[in-house]
């Protein structure tokens, strides 16, 4: 188990990260969300043992991270951190030796990644002259060639197409039930949804939202309507307690204060004409992020 | 495999193969070959042939006594008297059929001048034996003339006897002198190349992992401090790689020229084979330590930037430093008691020159000797101590210009790092 427990980094007068406490237990998924600069990245060092917490502990195991136990921890920058000018194959036998591994088991490792994300052809190629994509693949192996316990992944999908996002979603999901405990952040609130049982949204450096992804969002309060008819929708926005409104091409999503509005707002459209859809739905984490953080986030 | 060899072997493998690495041992091979064997290789070109100067005695009894001389001397030169007029000798020479014209006349006071024309006057040696030759005649025909004989003329041009001799017990002779010289020379340049060469090295390699990023897998996986010593005493392998092969080189070199120029090599001739072991050892220590200072600066500083780019302008600093070194050695060289240089040579940076240049030209006490290791030892100590201290900040530090601002900033965020996490 992961436990961060009341951790604050401060450089000088900035606070990067304040009094952040999290227990992610073993073998889950556990997602970071926050825009830019609002400490994920410190978070993940202060883990990892880069920066040591200005206050607070941070343990894995009921143990503080160090050199001792780095062979137990796998990353993936933000940043792809790659040797341009080594082959994959070097390069992952060096860091994987950095790990403690053997060749022997570098070897077969890299094989078995290697095969899984159809990039057999790229051994013994440069990684500079490899594309966006298979850099970032690269990168994944470099972190996971070791098995670690704890797997902490800054950004895994940025830039990657859709085939490879799947392609490593799964893989990620393999490491999960294989008893892996995995961190990761990301900008792209579906595939925290996707992934993640419990989430940490922060802002600033500090945890604005954090928990059971589920629990959150039914605690939230707040739902979607989502509405389709023939017919000119858009005096519903006027209805008590309905907060915030988006015409789409053939209808209108509506966001309402509690569920009771969706029986107003359904009371209103009824022998108006032909109702197409009506729908009550969760909030979405995009939109629980965009409450909570107040920016909008792509 | 611990992780410290690991660093260390992944950087003496990955370095040793690359083609820099390759081709500039063997230009600098081939050029040890070249330049040993000289002489040889400009024999080859014929520079032995016979030059032919053409001569117009107008005093009409010169010509003998010159030739004379020219044999005597052992000029490559033959002088013939040449009957045609100066104009046709002139078309001659520009023809390319003689390489000179010699005029011998007589100035109003009777004594012997010379005027030597050929298409260009740039062969001194050739110069340089024709006037020679020239005054050896004039100086005899003089010396006769005040009624001098031969004998006296001889003792007149008798080099004085003059014999040095040192009554210190432990003074250097002149031949020990020469070749502490000698080997200071060798160890400073040495050095400089080191540092040239290793030196930027070690800082675009820690340089290249800060811009490629790799470094926070890196700094993630061993500590900082087995990382940077991994990466120096990986470069340490290959600089003793690269010196053992031109060490081996340059001494095949030198053996080539015995066997092809028949005369005494180099080794001999300066008395190289009997330096004292105790100075070479020495040698060998006052290089290793300098070696591992500058190397540290190097990874010191490699960590501070974030671009390959940046690695020339932080560089710059610390080649004056070597320069400045070289300069109050060359000094040194001349007055070697002198205070100034006894005191730089306590001055870490310069210590493995100095102390060096030192220990050979005087008859240093033991402890000052030990005193300049010390310091040596005890900066090298501090740098690395500083060193990996602002590799760890200054890694996950990006896009500022060096500056002394950011070395403070980089102290500053491993200042709060625990020890046990440095991994000291």
């Amino acid at each position: 188990m992961l436990t961060i427990n009341e951790v604050r980094k401060q450089f000088g007068s900035f606070t990067a990260v304040d009094e952040i406490t999290l227990e992610i237990p073993k073998g889950e998924i556990f997602g970071l969300l926050g825009a830019n600069g609002a400490g994920k990245t410190t978070t993940f060092r202060m883990i990892l043992g880069l920066l040591t917490p200005t206050k607070g502990k941070i343990t894995w195991n009921e143990k503080e991270i160090s050199y001792e136990t780095s062979d137990l921890v796998g990353y993936l920058p933000e940043e792809r951190g790659l040797y341009p000018k080594l082959t994959v194959r070097e390069q992952l036998i060096y860091l994987g030796q950095l790990r403690g591994m053997s060749r022997s088991q570098i070897q077969e490792q890299t094989e078995k990644w290697l095969k899984r994300f159809g990039a057999e052809e790229y051994l013994n190629k440069k990684v500079e002259s490899l594309s966006k994509g298979n850099q970032q693949k690269i990168q994944f192996i470099a972190a996971v060639l070791h098995r670690p316990e704890l797997l902490i992944l800054d950004e895994p999908f940025s830039g990657l197409d859709p085939v490879n996002v799947e392609l490593l979603k799964s893989a990620v999901h393999e490491l999960k039930k294989e008893g892996t405990t995995i961190v990761f952040s990301s900008h792209r609130m579906e595939h925290v949804e996707e992934l993640c049982q419990n989430l940490c949204i922060m802002h600033r450096g500090k945890s604005v939202v954090q928990g059971n992804l589920k629990e959150i969002k039914g605690s939230f309060g707040k739902k979607n309507v989502s509405v389709k008819a023939d017919f000119d929708l858009s005096y519903l926005k006027d209805t008590n307690g309905v907060l915030k409104h988006r015409v789409t091409a053939d209808g209108i999503t509506l966001q309402v204060e509690r569920e009771e509005v969706a029986q107003d707002l359904f009371q209103a459209i009824q022998a108006k004409g032909f109702v197409r859809k009506f729908e009550l739905e969760e909030p979405s984490l995009n939109d629980i992020f965009i409450e909570k953080v107040g920016v909008v986030h792509e | 495999m611990s992780k410290f060899m690991t660093v260390m072997m992944h950087t003496y493998r990955s370095k040793i193969k690359s083609k820099p690495f390759l081709i500039s041992t063997l230009i600098t091979i081939a050029l040890l070959f070249v330049v040993t064997n000289m002489n040889e290789i400009t024999k080859m070109f014929g520079g032995d042939e016979e030059s032919k100067v053409a001569v117009i005695d107008k005093t009409g009894n010169t010509l003998p006594a010159l030739q004379e001389q020219f044999k005597t001397a052992g000029a490559d030169l033959k002088a013939e008297v040449y009957t045609k007029s100066e104009k046709d000798a002139e078309q001659s020479v520009l023809d390319g059929e003689l390489d000179g014209l010699l005029i011998i006349d007589k100035d109003a006071s009777g004594m012997i001048t010379g005027s030597y024309k050929a298409e260009d006057v740039t062969n001194q040696d050739l110069i340089t034996d024709i006037e020679m030759a020239l005054q050896q005649i004039k100086n005899k025909a003089a010396a006769e003339s005040i009624g001098l004989n031969q004998e006296q003329l001889a003792a007149i041009y008798l080099p004085v006897s003059f014999d040095k001799e040192s009554l210190s017990e432990t003074a250097k002779s002149e031949e020990e002198a020469a070749q502490v010289y000698i080997l200071v020379y060798v160890l400073l340049f040495f050095m400089y190349m080191a540092v040239m060469m290793y030196g930027s090295m070690i800082a675009v390699e820690v340089a290249t992992e800060k811009s490629s990023r790799v470094m926070e897998i890196l700094i993630s996986s061993v500590s900082p401090v087995k990382q940077m010593f991994g990466k120096i005493f990986g470069i340490v392998l290959i600089a003793l790689t690269q010196l053992a092969l031109f060490v081996a080189a340059g001494f095949a070199a030198v053996q080539l020229n015995g066997k092809l120029s028949g005369s005494e090599s180099i080794i001999e001739e300066l008395k190289l084979n009997e330096i004292p072991v105790p100075l070479i050892v020495y040698a060998l220590i006052f290089f290793i330590l300098g070696f591992f200072l500058y190397a540290t600066l190097f990874a010191m500083i490699g960590s501070l930037i974030s671009r390959v780019e940046e690695v020339n302008n932080i560089m710059t600093p610390v080649v004056i430093v070597i320069v400045a070194a070289f300069m109050i050695a060359m000094y040194g060289r001349e007055n070697p008691e002198s205070a100034f240089v006894a005191g730089a040579s306590y001055f870490p940076l310069f210590t493995p020159m100095l102390m060096l240049l030192r220990v050979g030209m005087l008859s240093l006490p033991v402890w000052e000797v030990a005193l300049g290791i010390g310091v040596l030892i005890a900066a090298i100590g501090l740098f690395a101590v500083i060193g990996a201290r602002v590799y760890r900040g200054g890694v996950l530090m990006y896009g500022n210009a060096p500056s002394l601002k950011l070395f403070k900033q980089a102290i500053l965020l491993s200042k709060q790092e625990k020890k046990d996490t440095t991994g000291l």
